[in-house]
């Protein structure tokens, strides 16, 4: 286990680099001279190259490339180009935001769509296992800024329960953490149900039924675990599509968020952010999903890590 | 009958209810079960003999339900039972084995998970006392070095362990009675002798009385005291181990012995049953076995038989010990003949 562990965590060594190269060579790509966005559009040409030199701009473009790993590899991206602060001061409180909301609603998913895949599962077929999937799909199909809005409508504008903006109070979050679990809720529930289906008409299931068990314990403690396998693959996948995601719901919400950040920066050319900023999501991405495979191992001890 | 009797089964009737269309899988069985002795259910696959062990612990799978009859387990109607009652039956008084040990225990748990669950269920074992009584049943049941076994997943045992690790888990709460569907029928023809001598031992240290569900006559003789041979949903011959082997009745009865190669009697080729069992969506109306019968007549087609004395020893479903059927001469006088 430990070995598979560091294992892994040195695969992760060409991924980065991957990430690196693809951040790097986009931020290039795009159409702009940054210099002349920093310099504001009335600036002396004088002042454009004074710039250029100072970023390196002029250098040759794979001493640029080395110049940024080198960056990486000692976490300092330097400063923002827009607002002169070291990147970290920039990022680290925003990337907190983003990431309590993905966990929050990760962890709100879960819940909710495990339970509703459970009850659908045990009673196929019945009103409750046709609403929960009818539920599910609207879910599924609804995008989140939409549902996001509609919720504000509603527990802010017409019922006043809730504050229609910002982060930080259990009130502020409940109405983002939704807006964004939803969709993971009706993925993972519509997963569960099939996934308990499959296992609960194994041969297993009826030896504990045969043993005197309550319907409960076979059911949690039976059928549940053999269940989970591909439940936590889509949960893995998942914070990935949540990080990203989180750009829409943190704009309904006015959340300053790292989505937000992104978003302002790329459109600013403020490369410095936005390469942290898209390196730090494909970490964390990353490692949420090597959790993912190690607990495959806890899950079912057949599964070979090695 | 002097002995006393752990489960008298009587007018069973099991239906699966598909599209609001009753299939009629288990149709008024009855049997007797003295205690310590061994009963047979003998019969091709979907004659009911799984669908009737099934019924017993009331362990039936939707859309399939007990719909008539009686389980009578030491005087106590099971089809009455409460769902706390059976589940408190269930595992502690009557167990089950199956028939597939490569799927019957849970790959995500250790065999010392899954039997102490039992002992924790029924008896109140904690987790110490219940790994120990855990490795006895397992040095019971044969398995070396238990103390290790114990601690493995299913996945590290072979098809052979894995039954004995079931017949363990069975066998944990000293059950008055075992339900054995098919237990030999996925394994290797040495583990099966293995295993079904391990059964009777067990059997005659322990006092249990056992219901073996099979199709295969050399288990039967192996292993039991009577012996219900079912077809259609129903039972069509009933008498001693003995008794079967020597004299049986029904022609469906005399048609599994002929289909079994004996290498005691120099015999060509082996006789097969012709044509296949009834879809119990389709039942014919007279004698089930009808169809398929050699010596079926018109009567046999058109009225269903009872089951009813022939001898001292069999209970027969068959038109052929009756006045009124009129076929083969021959056959009224002596009944069906083994070829073999």
């Amino acid at each position: 286990m430990f070995q598979f562990i560091v294992r892994r965590l040195f695969q992760l060594i060409p991924v980065l680099l991957g990430v690196t190269i693809l951040v790097f060579s986009l931020m290039h790509l795009s159409p702009g001279n940054p210099a002349h966005i920093i310099a504001g559009e009335s600036a002396p040409e004088s002042t454009v190259q004074q710039i250029e030199e100072r970023l390196g701009l002029n250098d040759p473009i794979p001493v640029q490339y080395a110049n940024f790993l080198k960056d990486v590899v000692t976490l300092d991206f330097g400063n923002s180009w827009r607002t002169s602060l070291p990147v970290s001061t920039e990022l680290w409180p925003k990337f907190w935001v983003t990431f309590e909301l993905a966990i929050y609603s990760t962890i709100f998913s879960i819940f909710l769509g495990l339970i509703a895949g459970i009850i659908s599962a045990v009673r196929q077929y019945s009103v409750a296992d046709v609403s929960i999937m009818l539920v599910a799909l609207f879910g599924l199909s609804m995008p989140n800024f939409w549902l996001g809005l509609m919720l504000m409508q509603w527990f802010s504008i017409n019922l006043g329960w809730l504050p229609p903006t910002g982060w930080g109070t259990p009130e502020q979050i409940i109405m983002p953490v939704f807006t964004l679990g939803t969709m993971g809720a009706a993925v993972i529930a519509r997963m569960t149900r099939s996934s308990m289906l499959d296992v609960i008409t194994q041969d297993y299931i009826r030896t504990a039924r045969a043993k005197g068990l309550k319907e409960k314990v076979v059911i949690y403690r039976h059928a549940l675990k053999n269940a989970l396998i591909p439940v936590v693959t889509v949960v893995g996948l998942q914070f990935g599509g949540l990080l990203a995601g989180a750009v829409l719901t943190e704009s309904v919400f006015a959340i300053n968020g790292m989505g937000k950040l992104v978003v302002d920066r790329i459109l600013a050319r403020d490369f410095p952010v936005v390469q942290a900023a898209v390196l730090v999501m494909a970490v964390v991405f990353v490692f949420v999903n090597l959790i993912v495979d190690v607990s495959y191992k806890f899950l079912n001890k057949r599964i070979d890590l090695d | 009958m002097s002995e006393e009797i752990i489960l008298d089964v009587k007018d069973l009737r099991t239906s699966f209810f598909v599209d609001d269309f009753e299939v009629k899988a288990v149709d008024g069985v009855s049997f007797k079960l003295p205690k310590g002795k061994t009963i047979g259910i003998v019969g091709e696959s979907g004659s009911g003999k799984s669908i009737t062990a099934l019924s017993i612990l009331r362990l039936l799978e939707k859309p399939g339900k007990i719909v008539g009859g009686e389980i009578n387990f030491k005087g106590n109607d099971l089809t009455k039972a409460s769902e706390q009652e059976i589940r408190s039956i269930r595992g502690n008084e009557i167990s089950m084995i199956f028939q597939e040990p490569m799927t019957s225990l849970n790959p995500v748990y250790t065999v010392g998970q899954q039997i102490r669950e039992t002992l924790k269920v029924h008896q109140g074992l904690g987790k110490e006392q219940g790994m120990e009584k855990g490795v006895e049943l397992l040095k019971l049941v044969g398995i070396p070095s238990p103390q290790e076994r114990i601690k493995q997943y299913p996945h590290e045992l072979s098809g052979g362990m894995r039954q004995r690790v079931m017949i363990a888990m069975a066998l944990a709460c000293n059950p008055e009675l075992l339900i054995a569907d098919e237990p030999t029928t996925a394994l290797d023809v040495t583990i099966q002798a293995q295993i079904l001598e391990l059964i009777n031992e067990l059997q005659e240290e322990l006092g249990m009385s056992v219901i073996m569900i099979t199709h295969d006559m050399g288990v039967v003789a192996e292993t039991c005291d009577y012996v219900a041979v079912m077809y259609g949903g129903k039972v069509v011959e009933y008498a001693d181990v003995k008794t079967i082997f020597k004299d049986p009745k029904h022609p469906y009865t005399v048609g599994l012995l002929n289909s079994i190669p004996r290498h005691d009697i120099d015999v060509d080729e082996l006789e097969p049953i012709r044509g296949s069992v009834p879809s119990p969506k389709n039942m014919p109306n007279g004698c089930r076995f009808a169809p398929r019968c050699p010596f079926a007549t018109d009567l046999c087609m058109e009225e269903l038989p009872d089951l009813g004395d022939v001898s001292d020893e069999n209970l027969v479903r068959c038109w052929i010990y009756s006045e009124r059927w009129d076929g083969d001469p021959e056959v009224k006088e002596h009944g069906p003949k083994r070829t073999t």
